[in-house]
């Protein structure tokens, strides 16, 4: 069970106990979690679940693939550690996981 | 050629490849819905050999578009993504009908203006801008909805994003309206393509004039300006069709839709009243609303791409060249992917959930500004109004592009 916390633009925690397989986009609405919307569901088509990695973890989580980084193109606050919440599936090496949130989805 | 009108036609025993969803008069009357909803249960990637716009393929299903607007390599938006081809001596070119790497920097250089910091400050503009209109319509008498509402607001709008001159906003809706209204383009009849390109003459040299007054001091972030600063597009007044094509893409893109999403949701409010109940109960539901009544309009009808290779979809061989035609309407009607899909709920869960948009790279770069809009507008109608009453049957647009709302007489009754 991994462990991953979800930081809102204006500075709120939001940690959420999720289960190996499944990805971060899923984890957050799962728990209730504001700030990504998801339209597409899971699909890497939306763009509007984007999570900026936290610097100490980007190593760990890797950066997008092809399709993703397309993607991420999209939106206007990208940064060098940002993913799709949907394209990060959780696993146990990435219990302690500090995501943080956009102020908004594209 | 033989081609069968698709309005004397039975949808549940006309033979699969007859159908054909081309056809502008099926939305003019609203009567396209049994035909894709037997084309979702049949047919879902199919194929009409004939219509007024050659061979194309109908992407019917909410999963099946997702996966096409994914692969941009296999289906490319070059040259067009309308299922038209344009005439050959006179094609306009925008990033919407460009493939990466080439869309990618040119949608940067403008999707800044439309960005939610951006749409931040344009808020309180567009709220009092609302609050005008509405105070000045009349209360308890006939009126066009269309006219004096969603055509006012999405112009005035479009206006203040370009920092055009105010008086002359109108010019800019009869650009829009004009943009694709022939019959060879849509299917409409609203001008002849003669009419068409004079007209679109006269809106290139109007732009012309205010890119040099802009360019002489870029520091604006209207989209004139954010253009004429982009290094894709700074060079677009020396290639005039694309400078076109790109004006025309942001009057038409931002106008058509939100207008007819405003004019939809009066509609569908009135055909629903149970819904409406729950508006006037809860206001804290519009921003929810807003979203359902996107996908219930559709305003977008259909996008188009051109097969790149031979493909396998849907148990079907698309042949590299073919057309394949992305119907949004159909995808947001798709009962595998929405729940109860021909009901308007407004609290519906995960409203957020439909095509309406379209998905991929090329998912609408205005989809937070066209929300934005169409919420300001219900906050501001419900602290006025108790009902927005639909007295008439609205009149529709004849166009296959654009499912739109040309008429709706209403009458205001004042909350009490
Ligand atoms: C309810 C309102 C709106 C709807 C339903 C809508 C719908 C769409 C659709 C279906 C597409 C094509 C997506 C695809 O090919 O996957 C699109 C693209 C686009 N829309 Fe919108 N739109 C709306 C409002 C706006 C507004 C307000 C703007 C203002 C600037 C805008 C600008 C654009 C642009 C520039 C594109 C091309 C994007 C690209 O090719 O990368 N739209 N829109
Ligand atoms: S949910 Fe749409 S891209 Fe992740």
């Amino acid at each position: 069970m991994p462990s991953v916390t979800y930081i809102t633009h204006d500075g709120v925690p939001y940690a959420v106990e999720a289960v190996s397989g499944t990805n971060c986009m899923q984890a957050a609405i799962d728990n209730g979690v504001p700030g990504i919307d998801a339209d597409c569901g899971g699909q890497c088509s939306c763009a509007t679940c984007h999570v900026i990695v936290d610097p100490a973890w980007s190593a760990r989580v890797g950066p997008p693939g092809t399709a993703e980084n397309g993607m991420l193109g999209l939106t206007p606050e990208r940064t060098e550690t940002s993913r799709l919440a949907c394209q990060v599936t959780l696993d146990d090496g990435l219990d302690g996981l500090v995501l943080h949130l956009p102020e908004f989805q594209m | 050629m033989t081609m069968r009108n698709m309005l004397d036609c039975d949808p549940q025993s006309i033979p699969l490849e007859h159908i054909d969803v081309s056809q502008a008069e099926l939305y003019e009357h609203d009567r396209q819905d049994a035909f894709f909803t037997r084309l979702r249960a049949e047919s879902p990637v199919h194929r009409c050999a004939e219509s007024a716009f050659g061979p194309y393929w109908s992407i019917t299903r909410f999963d099946d578009i997702v996966a096409v607007e994914s692969d941009f390599e296999t289906f490319s938006s070059e040259p067009n993504i309308l299922i038209a081809d344009q005439p050959d001596d006179f094609e306009v070119r925008s990033f919407i009908t460009m493939d990466p790497p080439e869309h990618d920097s040119n949608r940067a250089a403008v999707q800044g203006a439309v960005a939610p910091q951006n749409l931040k400050q344009l808020e309180g503009v567009i709220r009092e801008r609302v609050g005008q209109i509405l105070d000045g319509l009349p209360v308890g008498e006939t009126f066009d909805w269309v006219d004096r509402v969603s055509i006012e607001l999405t112009t005035q709008m479009l206006a203040t994003l370009f920092d055009f001159p105010f008086e002359e906003r109108r010019r800019l809706t009869r650009w829009s309206d004009i943009a694709i209204a022939t019959p060879e383009l849509s299917g409409s009849a609203l001008v002849t393509e003669e009419q068409r390109r004079a007209e679109l003459g006269e809106c290139l040299q109007t732009f012309l004039g205010l890119w040099q007054q802009r360019a002489a001091r870029p520091e604006g972030f209207d989209l004139i300006s954010m253009l004429a600063r982009g290094e894709a597009t700074r060079d677009l007044p020396s290639r005039p069709m694309d400078l076109l094509g790109t004006l025309m893409l942001l009057i038409v893109g931002g106008n058509d839709t939100t207008r007819n999403s405003i004019s939809g949701g009066v509609v569908a409010l009135n055909r629903n009243p149970e819904e409406y109940a729950k508006l006037r109960a809860n206001p804290g539901l519009i921003p929810n609303m807003v979203s359902e009544i996107i996908r219930w309009q559709s305003p977008v009808l259909h996008m188009r791409r051109r097969a790149t290779r031979d493909v396998e979809l849907g148990g079907q061989t698309i042949r590299e060249g073919d057309k394949v035609v992305m119907w949004y309407i159909s995808g947001n009607r798709d009962g595998d992917a929405i729940l109860d899909p021909f009901a308007f709920r407004i609290d519906r869960e995960r409203a957020r959930h439909h095509v309406a948009f379209g998905f991929g790279i090329h998912r609408c770069m205005g989809n937070r500004l066209g929300e934005l809009q169409l919420r300001l507008t219900w906050e501001e109608v419900m602290k006025r109004f108790e009902f927005v009453e639909l007295v008439g049957e609205p009149v529709r647009t004849r166009s296959n592009f654009i499912r739109g709302i040309a008429e709706l007489p209403v009458r205001l009754h004042r909350r009490h």
